[in-house]
């Protein structure tokens, strides 16, 4: 390895590998971070101590408000080395909460830093309840004008209810190490079996769920490297250039008919290769080696 | 879990800040929150772990902090998902730093 890339490797600092409160205050403005409900006065959830399992003081998520490029936003980070950061009852009343305060105080975005596999199993029907309001307060928020940017980049990916909230978020920024889909790999090998799909194939697994594979469909609007500074610019970049659209069904519709399309396209294929190639990639093996800057500027040159 | 109760006299610390956090609840790891405490001169720590039937050990590890550290007028909590005496340590100086603003 050259200096130059050692030293640019030495800078920077990961954004999958760091704790949720490590990206609060990486991706946002330096000391512009305000935590509500902070760790001495937000409460562990009681229905893990019920099952004999030590909690987490802030429950595994963190919500406040900070600046972003001088911007007010308001800020939610799942902590993804916390169970799988699944949600449980109280982790996303925290989130229900901060959303609800988005459509009041109209900030200029809601960062949404996701980690999570899904709903906290453990709390069975109050995690689920937590994820369909989640789910309800995002479009309450983007109804209310206020744009919610979800970024997926950490361990856990953006999975299960997770997956389907990341989705209903206005935009998506993902970095490569990224993963982002509804049912997880060992879901569905566990329940369709290992011929269905092998969830050891780690490889398989980024090339169906990842970042990259995310990219070229369309289902996220900036790739960044896995890095805290780029998913700062990402965030910064996306807000500049978005306008949040009013809610309306023939816009509900298009989309509706995009992805019955897209379906209908991708039948059959098995591999994020076989779809790479049928969107017009000349060689789509290349595309796990290839550096992110790269492939922004293959997917330029894709067919519309 | 096990839930741990300790408290050993200490020198007293000066506060930077109101609280401090250090780690995560995740598989060998632990979260530490420091608040002010009612006595001065004592470190009071509660423990919940997932790990049960060491509670000598982690009265070891804490009496040796509070011997090392001044961190007296404390009340430690703690969240344990099976770390060891080694990142239990670490960890115990890393919020302790944070709480006094960098000094240890």
């Amino acid at each position: 390895m050259n200096a130059p890339v050692a030293n640019k490797l030495a800078l920077r600092r990961s954004y999958f590998e760091a704790s949720a409160r490590a990206r609060v205050a990486a991706v946002l403005d330096a000391g512009s971070f305000h935590e509500f409900l902070p760790p001495e006065a937000s409460e562990p959830s009681p229905h893990l101590a019920v099952l004999d399992i030590p909690g987490a003081f802030d429950d595994g998520v963190i919500v406040g408000s900070a600046t972003l490029g001088g911007r007010p936003v308001l800020v939610i980070a799942q902590e993804g080395q916390f169970m799988g950061g699944a949600v449980g009852e109280i982790h996303g009343a925290k989130i229900v909460g901060l959303l609800r305060r988005a459509v009041e105080e109209k900030p200029a975005a809601v960062i949404f830093m996701a980690d999570s596999g899904g709903v906290r199993l453990h709390e069975a029907n109050a995690g689920l309840i937590a994820i369909s309001e989640i789910m309800r307060a995002v479009l309450d928020t983007r109804a209310a004008g206020v744009p919610v940017i979800a970024l997926v980049g950490g361990s856990c990916g953006a999975f299960g209810g997770m997956g389907i909230v990341s989705r209903l978020c206005s935009a998506i920024v993902m970095s490569e190490e990224g993963r982002l889909a509804l049912s997880g790999p060992e879901v569905i090998e566990t329940v369709a079996g290992v011929e269905e799909f092998d969830s050891k194939d780690r490889a398989l697994v980024w090339r169906v769920t990842g970042g990259k594979h995310r990219y070229l469909t369309g289902d996220c609007s900036e790739l960044v490297e896995d890095d805290a500074a780029s998913f700062r610019d990402g965030a910064i970049a996306l807000l500049a250039r978005w306008h949040e659209p009013a809610p309306a069904s023939s816009t509900l519709r298009a989309e509706q008919a995009r992805l019955t399309e897209r379906r209908q396209r991708f039948a059959g294929l098995r591999d994020g290769l076989d779809v790479w190639g049928a969107l017009g990639v000349a060689e789509p093996r290349q595309i796990p080696m290839m550096d992110r800057d790269s492939l922004v500027a293959l997917k330029k040159g894709l067919p519309a | 879990m096990e839930k741990l109760e300790f408290r050993f006299p200490a020198q007293p610390a000066t506060p930077a800040a109101g609280a401090a956090l250090c780690g995560v609840v995740g598989s060998g790891n632990l979260e530490i929150l420091i608040r002010p405490g009612d006595e001065a001169d004592a470190c009071v720590v509660s423990v919940k772990t997932s790990a049960r039937g060491f509670g000598r050990i982690w009265e070891a590890v804490i009496a040796e902090f509070a011997a090392r550290h001044a961190a007296g007028g404390t009340r430690i909590a703690i969240n344990d998902m099976g770390a060891t005496p080694a990142v239990v340590s670490l960890r115990l100086g890393q919020a302790l730093g944070e709480y006094t603003g960098g000094v240890q």
